[in-house]
């Protein structure tokens, strides 16, 4: 059984080291360009979507884009630091509700897709984004 | 039945319109009864794709064909506000060897009491209601069938995991059921000694390949409460295809077990829905 056990552990290790390194989450997204690119399909789609673009009525969009390039770059693994506020601030007083989400969560997909970022990718940034869910909402 | 179904397919054909807010998938197929959920089993999904204020219609047409029976099934939803969920159904069940059929309407209601199937740590959690009445209740009452109408109540607990296994995303369903049907109710409900009802488990497992296109397995436990035939527990292994918000359809393999003492039905599945 140890023997076994050590066998399994040298073929599982002999896999590994033979494996190139999996591009990370940030490669996969195509890096600084892909997730400005990715950034500015993004807000293309919000700016076409009159049930949720009053919502920007007040933002600044450029530094809201530096923001966002930068939040997704550090969430995905880049070299960068987000700077801007917490969820909870950047969203005080909007009073999103859940279809404002479902909505941007759609135009990020799309976004995604219309970009050919690989399916597993959209659903690890998902995962990275979802969880902001109570952070936003209904504040 | 047929009809109606061919009238689905070419009405949603005909209305690539807006169907809501939500994300693709995330309203699943709707049952044999009905309710939102898989093919079998009732999830805490609300039917269809709309958000917080928003409302939605379904209409679903679905055929069972296992080696001695068919079932046909057929039905109307409404949705609001990823809230609540009212849904009616009416099942044929053609008895293709012993000869005749059985038919019942099913009247749904469905309430989320809380989460948000993507966005929550707390799985989506609904609380739903199946009223069945039948409508050939003389043979369930000659094998032993105590009541032509009953009621379900279910507990459904819903949660995605996103990128859970090589990037996929992943459902899981679990739901608690009240019942007291015999065979969902299509051979009546309780028997001549015992109507209270009894608490069946159901879970559902499915897989999401690519953002359309899922696969998965169900399983339903039953009561066994007639005399005249061993009930069995039910089961399946499906795929189900989300063309778009407005159309999904969903094949699937089911094994219904023994059913009024013929044993082993197994067979196809196909379902059709439309969504507006």
């Amino acid at each position: 059984m140890k023997s076994l056990l050590i066998l399994l552990s040298m073929a599982l290790l002999l896999v590994a080291c033979n494996q190139t390194p999996k591009p990370n989450l940030y490669q996969q997204l195509g890096e600084e360009a892909g997730i400005t690119a990715l950034t500015d399909h993004l807000l293309h789609q919000i700016e076409h979507d009159p049930l949720i673009v009053h919502h920007f009525r007040d933002t600044d969009i450029p530094r809201f884009r530096r923001l966002l390039i930068e939040q997704l770059c550090e969430l995905s693994g880049g070299p960068c630091v987000y700077s801007g506020a917490t969820m909870e601030e950047s969203h005080t007083g909007l009073n999103l509700n859940t279809r404002d989400f479902d909505r941007l969560v759609n135009h990020l997909i799309s976004a995604m897709q219309q970009q050919g970022i690989p399916y597993g990718a959209q659903n690890q940034l998902l995962a990275l984004l979802a969880p902001m869910y109570p952070e936003v909402i209904g504040r | 039945m047929n009809n109606l179904m061919m009238c689905v397919f070419f009405t949603v054909l005909a209305l690539p319109v807006q169907a809501g807010s939500r994300v693709l998938a995330t309203g699943g197929a709707t049952t044999i009864e009905g309710s939102a959920g898989g093919g079998i089993v009732p999830w805490a999904v609300i039917n269809g794709y709309g958000s917080d204020d928003e409302w939605s219609v379904q209409a679903f047409g679905s055929r069972v064909g296992v080696d001695d029976f068919t079932l046909h099934s057929a039905g109307v939803g409404l949705s609001f506000d990823n809230r609540w969920e009212l849904s009616y159904a009416r099942q044929q069940f053609k008895l293709d060897t012993i000869g005749g059929q059985l038919r019942q309407d099913i009247v749904g209601v469905k309430y989320r009491l809380a989460g948000q199937l993507l966005y929550t740590s707390l799985p989506q959690i609904s609380l739903g209601l199946q009223y069945k009445r039948h409508l050939d209740f003389e043979l369930p009452s000659l094998v032993g069938a105590y009541s032509r109408s009953g009621v379900d109540l279910y507990l459904a607990a819903s949660k995605v995991w996103l990128d859970a296994i090589a990037g996929r995303n992943l459902l899981l369903n679990g739901t608690i059921r009240a019942t007291q049907a015999n065979q969902t109710g299509l051979l009546g409900f309780g028997n001549t000694d015992q109507q209270r009802h009894q608490l069946m488990f159901e879970g559902s497992a499915a897989l999401l390949l690519t953002h359309n296109l899922a696969v998965g397995v169900e399983f339903r436990q039953k009561p066994n409460r007639l005399a005249f035939a061993d009930e069995q527990h039910w089961r399946d292994v499906f795929v189900a295809w989300f063309v778009n918000a407005n159309l999904s359809v969903t094949a699937a393999y089911v094994d219904l077990g023994d059913i009024a003492g013929l044993p082993s039905q197994q067979g196809w599945y196909l379902s059709l829905e439309g969504s507006w």
